[in-house]
C-alpha cells in the first residue's frame, strides 16, 4: 500500500514535470509543425532566470514567485526572436527546423556556460516548499506537489485560452486548416508568433519549476527534450488533452518500471513501449480529423 | 540498369583496394619485436621542455576539469618562476578532452606523437583514464592522473596521484563502522567507478557484519530521483554510501531533503562531492553530510595556506580548492622531483627514479610508491559546514600505503581476480 | 537527374582525383598520426554517404545513424577484444568487473568471418525491421526523426547500463591486433587507412549507381510526393526501407573500421549528439548530391579537430552557427553554389515545396 501510493505519486509527479516541458512543444509543434530542439534551452533560460532573481532579490520565497512571470516573458521573447529571425522563412521545410533549432540550442548552451560558468548554480527552495508534508499518513514532498499544481494550472490556463479567447479560436482554426483560416481573414503570421510566444513562455515556467528538482546548469534542457517530444508524439498533434494523458502515462510507467527494475532499464523499456504504441496508433492518442489523404 | 562502364570501375576499385591491402601488410601480432613502440621524440636540447595538459574544457565534465587545469597551470607557473626543472622552463601544451573518452585517446596521441611532450597531466573520469591507458603504454609515455578512482589498476606509464580505494573507500567504511552504522544503502551512477566501489563495499560489509539494504544505479545525468530516494527511505538503512557523479548529486540531495531525510537520521557519505560541487547542490541541501577525501581547503598547514592563498590571488577570491585540484598540483611537483632525482627527462629513467620521491603537499607529505606508481596519502573524513567548506572530522592519522588491488586486506581476496 | 550525373566524365575524373588524393598524396604528406585522423574522417564520411541517400534523396531525416554506426563498431570491437584474449579466454576489461566469463552472445564473434557477416547484416536487418515498422504505418517526417533520435538515446543508455558486456561508459578499447596484424605497427595502421579509403570509394560508387537507377528516381519521387508514388502502383514503404537499410549498412561498415583506426569505441560516439553531429557535414556539403556529403563530413570533422585544438569552447559556437545558417539559408549546401554557376541547364536546387508532403499530417502541410 505504502509503495503503491508513493509510486503512483512519484509517477504523477514525474508526469507533471514532463507535462510542463511538453506543453509548450505541443502548441508549437502542433500548430506549426516546427520541431523546436531549443525548447529545452528555453527551459534552461527559465531556470537561470530563477537563479538571477534569487541573486537580486535575496529572499527565496518571493523570488520564486516573481521569477515565474519573468521566466515566462524571457522564454517567450526568446521564442519570438527565434521565430521571427529563422523559423519564419522555414514553415515549408518543417524537418529542417529541427536542425536549425538544434544549432540554436548548441549556441544557447555554450552561451550559458560562458555567462554563468560551467559549474551548476543553486536556487534555494523557499521554506514553504522544502521538506515533506503529511497527508493521510503519507509524506509528500512539498516541491513536487507545487509542480503538480503548477502543471495543472498551466494546462487549465492554456485550455481556457484556446477555448474562450479570440486568440484561441484563431489558433484552433489555424491548426485545423491553415488556408481556410487565412481566407477567413485570420492573420496566421501573427497567430504563429503569439503561439510561439506562449509555447516558449511555458518552457520558461517549466525551467523555474525544475530548479526545485535538480541541478541548474547548461545541460538542463538536454535531459528533457527527447522525453518531451515523445510525449507530444504519443499525445497526438494539436491536442492538449493528448499531451496530458501521454505525460502522466509515461511518468507512471517510468516510475513503476524503475521501481521493479532499474532506472536505465526503465528508460529503454519505455522507449520500446512507445514504438509499439505507434504501431497501433501512428497518429498518437488523439488526432485532428481532416480531409487529408493520409 | 547499372551501366557496364560503372560496373567496370567498381571492379577496378575493388581489385585496386585488395592489391593495396595485400602489399601494405605489416607485422603480425605475434611477431617478436614487430611493432615496437615508436621512438620518443621529446626534445630536451633547448632551454625549455614541453609538457601536456589534457583536461575537458568543454562538455559535461568541464565543470570539474577546468579547476584541475587552473591548478596545473598555477603549478607550472610557480615552477617556471623558481627556475624550472633541471634548469629548463616548462612550455605547456593544453588540449581539450571534451568529456569524451575517444577525444581523450586522440588528444593523448597528438600530445605524445605530434607535440612530443615529456609528460601529460590530466584526465578525470575513469573512462578517460582507461581510454588513454593503451595510448600511453604503446607509446611508452607518462600520464599523471589526479583523481581518486576505483583501483584494481596499475600501469608503469601512469602515476596515480589521487586516492585509490584503500585510501578513500576503505577508510570511509572504517569511519562508518566506528560511528556504529550496521546497515548501508548503496546509490551510484551507472558506470565503472560506482560499480567497482560497491563491489568492494559489499566485500567489506560481508566481512564486518554490515548489512547491505539495497543497491541502486542511476544513468549518468539522471535527474529524477523520486523512486530511488523513496527506496532509500523505505529501506531504513543506517547510512547511505553515495557514488553518484556530477549533476545527479544535485537532484539526489534535493529529493533527499524534500522527503525529510537528514544527516542526523540517515547520513549520506559521498566520495565524489568536493568543495566546488557544494555550491551547485546548495549548501542547505547537503550541510552536515560526510564526505571522504584526502584534502580539504580548511586543512591547517603552512603548505596549504600558501596553496589556497595563491590560488585565490590568481583566479579570484571566491574560488575554492578541492582534492583533485590539489592532487593535480602535487602531481606536477612530483614529476619535477622524479626528473631531478633521475637527472633526466627520459621515461625509463623517471620510472626507475620514481620510488620514494616525496613532496610536502598541501594535504601533507606524500611519497611515491615505486612498485604501483600510486602515492601514500592520509585519508580524511570531512563534514560539510554551513559555509560550504568541508571540515575534517576524522583522520587516518598517518599516510596510508597505496594498495590498488587490496592485497593486504583478507576480506578482499575475491575481488582482484 | 542532374547534369552532374549525366556527365560520366565528370564523375570518372572526380573519382580518379579522389583516388589519387587518398591513396598517393595523403600517405605521402601526412604523418602517421594525421593519417590516422584522416582515416577517422573517412569513417564518418561513409556514414555521410548513407545519410545523403536516406535524407537527401529519400527525405528520411534520420537522427539515429549513430545506432548503426555503433552496432558495427561494437561488433568489431567485441571480435578484436576476443581475438586479443585468445581462444576461450575472457577479455581483460570483463575479467576486471565480473567473474562470470564471456556472455553467450559474445561467443559467436570469436570468429572473424561471423563478425564480418554480422557487421554487414545486423545493422541492415535492424534498419529493415525499423523501416517496415515505421514506414508501413506511415510514420514519417518529424515522427520518424524523433523516433530515430529516441532510439539513439535508448541505445546509448543500454550500452552504458551493461558495463560487463559493453564496457559501460568507457566503451571498448586497448586493441592489440586486427585479424592477426599488430595495431602498433605503423605499416598496419596505414593498411587500415587504405581499407577505409577503398571502402569509402566503393560506397560512393554504390550510392551513385543507386541514385541514377530507377530506384533512385523512385526514392526521390517518394520524398517529393509519396502519395503519388503509391497511386502509380509502387510501394513507397519498400523503397524507403531499402534506402534506409543501405544507409544503415554503410554506417555499420564505417563504425567497424572506426574501431581499429581510432582504437576505442564508447557510448559517447554513438548517442544522440554524435548522431546529429553526423548530419551537419551532409547539410553543408549538399544533402542531395553525391560528393557533397562526403566532402562535407570530412571538412567538418577536420575543422572540429583543428578548431578545438585552438579554442576549446569555440567549436560549439561554430557548429551551432553552421547548423543555423546553412540549413536556414542554404538548404542545398555548398553544392548548390557550385550548381548555380553551372548555369540554368542544371536542375534547380530542390524546390522548397518539395518537403511539404513530409509534414507530420494533419498539422500544416497535409491540407495543402
Amino acid at each position: 500500500m505504502d509503495i503503491l501510493v508513493t509510486q503512483v505519486f512519484n509517477g504523477l509527479s514525474g508526469g507533471s514535470i514532463l507535462l510542463l516541458a511538453a506543453l509548450g512543444l505541443a502548441l508549437t509543434f502542433g500548430q506549426m509543425g516546427v520541431i523546436n530542439m531549443a525548447h529545452g534551452e528555453f527551459m534552461m533560460a527559465g531556470a537561470y532566470t530563477a537563479y538571477v532573481c534569487q541573486q537580486l532579490l535575496g529572499s527565496a520565497g518571493v523570488s520564486l514567485l516573481v521569477s515565474l512571470p519573468i521566466a515566462f516573458l524571457i522564454g517567450g521573447l526568446l521564442g519570438v526572436v527565434l521565430e521571427a529571425t529563422l523559423l519564419r522563412r522555414m514553415y515549408h521545410r518543417p524537418l529542417d527546423t529541427l536542425l536549425v533549432t538544434w544549432g540554436v540550442s548548441l549556441i544557447l548552451q555554450q552561451l550559458a556556460r560562458d555567462l554563468f560558468g560551467t559549474a551548476g548554480v543553486d536556487v534555494a527552495a523557499p521554506a514553504w516548499l522544502s521538506g515533506p508534508v503529511e497527508i493521510l499518513g503519507f509524506a509528500f514532498p512539498r516541491s513536487r506537489l507545487f509542480i503538480l499544481v503548477l502543471a495543472i494550472v498551466a494546462v487549465v490556463a492554456v485550455t481556457l485560452v484556446l477555448k474562450l479567447t479570440p486568440l484561441g479560436r484563431r489558433i484552433r482554426a489555424t491548426v485545423q486548416n491553415r488556408q481556410l483560416a487565412e481566407s477567413a481573414g485570420i492573420s496566421t503570421r501573427r497567430t504563429d508568433m503569439l503561439t510561439f510566444f506562449i509555447g516558449s513562455g511555458l518552457a520558461g515556467i517549466a525551467g523555474v519549476a525544475l530548479t526545485l528538482m535538480g541541478s541548474i546548469s547548461s545541460n538542463l534542457g538536454t535531459s528533457y527534450i527527447v522525453d518531451a517530444f515523445l510525449v507530444v508524439i504519443i499525445g497526438g498533434i494539436g491536442q492538449i488533452k493528448g499531451a496530458v494523458i501521454a505525460a502522466f502515462v509515461l511518468g507512471v510507467a517510468q516510475s513503476w518500471i524503475e521501481y521493479s527494475t532499474s532506472a536505465s532499464i526503465a528508460k529503454v523499456i519505455v522507449f520500446a513501449l512507445v514504438v509499439a504504441f505507434l504501431q497501433f496508433r501512428p497518429q498518437g492518442i488523439f488526432q485532428v480529423r481532416t480531409r487529408s489523404l493520409v | 540498369m547499372i551501366p557496364t562502364r560503372a560496373r567496370r570501375s567498381l571492379l577496378t576499385a575493388a581489385l585496386l583496394s585488395v592489391g593495396l591491402v595485400l602489399t601494405a601488410c605489416g607485422s603480425r601480432v605475434d611477431d617478436a619485436g614487430g611493432g615496437a613502440a615508436a621512438e620518443s621524440c621529446v626534445d630536451t636540447s633547448g632551454d625549455s621542455v614541453k609538457i601536456g595538459f589534457l583536461n575537458s574544457r568543454s562538455g559535461t565534465m568541464a565543470i570539474s576539469e577546468n579547476t584541475v587545469f587552473d591548478s596545473l597551470q598555477m603549478a607550472a607557473d610557480q615552477i617556471n618562476a623558481t627556475g624550472g626543472v633541471l634548469g629548463k622552463q616548462l612550455t605547456v601544451v593544453a588540449e581539450d578532452g571534451a568529456s569524451e573518452p575517444t577525444v581523450f585517446a586522440e588528444k593523448a596521441t597528438k600530445l605524445i606523437q605530434s607535440d612530443c611532450v615529456a609528460a601529460v597531466f590530466g584526465g578525470w573520469t575513469s573512462s578517460s583514464r582507461k581510454a588513454m591507458l593503451p595510448v600511453f603504454e604503446s607509446n611508452d609515455a607518462l600520464l599523471f592522473y589526479p583523481v581518486q578512482y576505483e583501483g584494481l589498476e596499475s600501469s608503469k606509464n601512469i602515476f596515480y596521484t589521487g586516492a585509490t580505494t584503500n585510501q578513500q573507500i576503505v577508510p570511509a567504511l572504517d569511519y562508518l563502522k566506528e560511528q556504529g552504522v550496521t546497515s548501508l544503502f548503496l546509490v551510484g551512477s551507472d558506470y565503472v567507478f560506482p560499480q567497482t566501489a560497491n563491489k568492494i563495499i559489499k566485500a567489506y560489509a560481508a566481512a564486518n557484519g554490515i548489512e547491505i539494504k539495497g543497491e541502486e544505479y542511476a544513468p549518468l545525468g539522471h535527474t529524477d530521483f523520486s523512486t530511488i530516494v523513496a527506496k532509500v527511505r523505505d529501506a531504513g538503512a543506517g547510512a547511505v554510501f553515495n557514488t553518484l557523479n556530477g549533476d545527479s548529486n544535485v537532484a539526489f540531495f534535493k529529493e533527499y531533503k524534500n522527503l525529510g531525510l537528514t544527516p542526523a537520521t540517515m547520513p549520506v557519505l559521498s566520495v565524489s562531492i568536493a568543495e566546488e560541487e557544494v555550491g551547485g547542490i546548495g549548501v542547505d541541501n547537503i550541510v552536515g553530510q560526510p564526505v571522504a577525501w584526502n584534502y580539504y581547503q580548511t586543512i591547517d598547514s603552512p603548505e596549504n595556506k600558501k596553496f589556497v592563498e595563491e590560488f585565490k590571488t590568481t583566479y579570484g577570491a571566491t574560488k575554492v580548492t578541492s582534492d583533485p585540484m590539489e592532487a593535480a598540483y602535487t602531481s606536477l611537483y612530483l614529476w619535477k622531483g622524479m626528473v631531478e632525482k633521475a637527472n633526466s627527462f627520459a621515461v625509463p629513467d623517471i620510472q626507475a627514479a620514481a620510488g620514494g620521491v616525496t613532496f610536502d603537499a598541501p594535504e601533507g607529505k606524500v611519497t611515491v610508491n615505486g612498485d604501483n606508481h600510486h602515492i601514500a596519502k592520509t585519508a580524511l573524513i570531512g563534514k560539510i559546514g554551513p559555509d560550504g567548506l568541508i571540515y575534517t572530522d576524522w583522520s587516518s592519522g598517518a599516510p596510508i600505503e597505496p594498495d590498488p588491488y587490496l592485497k593486504t586486506y583478507p576480506w578482499a581476496g575475491s575481488l582482484s581476480g | 537527374m542532374t547534369s552532374i550525373f549525366r556527365s560520366r566524365y565528370a564523375v570518372g575524373i572526380g573519382f580518379l582525383v579522389a583516388a589519387v588524393l587518398l591513396f598517393a598524396v595523403a600517405p605521402a604528406v601526412l604523418t602517421t598520426f594525421r593519417l590516422g585522423l584522416l582515416g577517422k574522417y573517412l569513417c564518418y564520411a561513409m556514414v555521410a554517404v548513407g545519410i545523403g541517400l536516406a535524407w537527401g534523396r529519400g527525405g528520411m531525416l534520420t537522427l539515429g545513424q549513430g545506432v548503426f554506426f555503433g552496432i558495427g563498431a561494437y561488433l568489431m570491437a567485441m571480435h578484436l577484444k576476443l581475438a586479443d584474449a585468445g581462444p576461450g579466454a575472457v577479455p581483460d576489461f570483463m575479467a576486471l568487473i565480473s567473474s562470470e566469463g564471456v556472455p553467450w552472445w559474445w561467443e559467436p564473434f570469436r570468429s572473424g568471418t561471423v563478425t564480418i557477416i554480422a557487421i554487414l547484416v545486423l545493422p541492415t536487418l535492424l534498419a529493415v525491421l525499423l523501416g517496415q515498422a515505421t514506414f508501413r504505418r506511415k510514420v514519417r517526417g518529424a515522427y520518424f526523426a524523433i523516433l530515430s533520435q529516441a532510439l539513439a538515446a535508448a541505445f546509448a543508455i543500454l550500452l552504458i547500463g551493461n558495463p560487463v558486456a559493453t564496457g559501460g561508459s568507457t566503451g571498448l578499447n586497448n586493441f592489440k591486433g586486427f585479424f592477426g596484424f599488430s595495431l602498433r605497427d605503423p605499416a598496419n595502421r596505414q593498411m587500415l587507412y587504405f581499407i577505409a579509403a577503398a571502402a569509402l570509394l566503393v560506397m560512393v560508387l554504390v550510392a551513385r549507381q543507386l541514385m541514377v537507377s530507377r530506384f533512385g528516381e523512385l526514392l526521390v519521387a517518394c520524398r517529393d510526393g509519396e502519395e503519388r508514388v503509391r497511386f502509380l502502383g509502387y510501394d513507397p514503404a519498400t523503397v524507403k526501407t531499402v534506402a534506409f537499410a543501405v544507409a544503415a549498412m554503410m554506417a555499420g561498415v564505417g563504425g567497424a573500421l572506426f574501431v581499429p583506426i581510432v582504437g576505442i569505441i564508447s557510448p559517447n560516439d554513438v548517442g544522440v549528439v554524435p548522431s546529429i553531429g553526423l548530419l551537419i557535414g551532409v547539410a553543408i556539403g549538399g544533402r542531395t548530391t553525391l560528393a557533397g556529403p562526403v566532402l562535407g563530413a570530412i571538412a567538418v570533422a577536420w575543422a572540429e579537430t583543428s578548431l578545438s585544438e585552438q579554442f576549446p569552447s569555440g567549436w560549439t559556437y561554430v557548429q551551432g552557427l553552421m547548423f543555423m545558417l546553412v540549413v536556414a539559408f542554404l538548404p542545398g549546401g555548398l553544392a548548390s553554389l557550385v550548381k548555380w554557376r553551372r548555369t540554368a541547364k542544371a536542375d534547380p536546387p530542390p524546390p522548397p515545396a518539395a518537403e511539404k508532403d513530409l509534414t507530420p499530417e494533419p498539422a500544416g502541410g497535409a491540407q495543402a
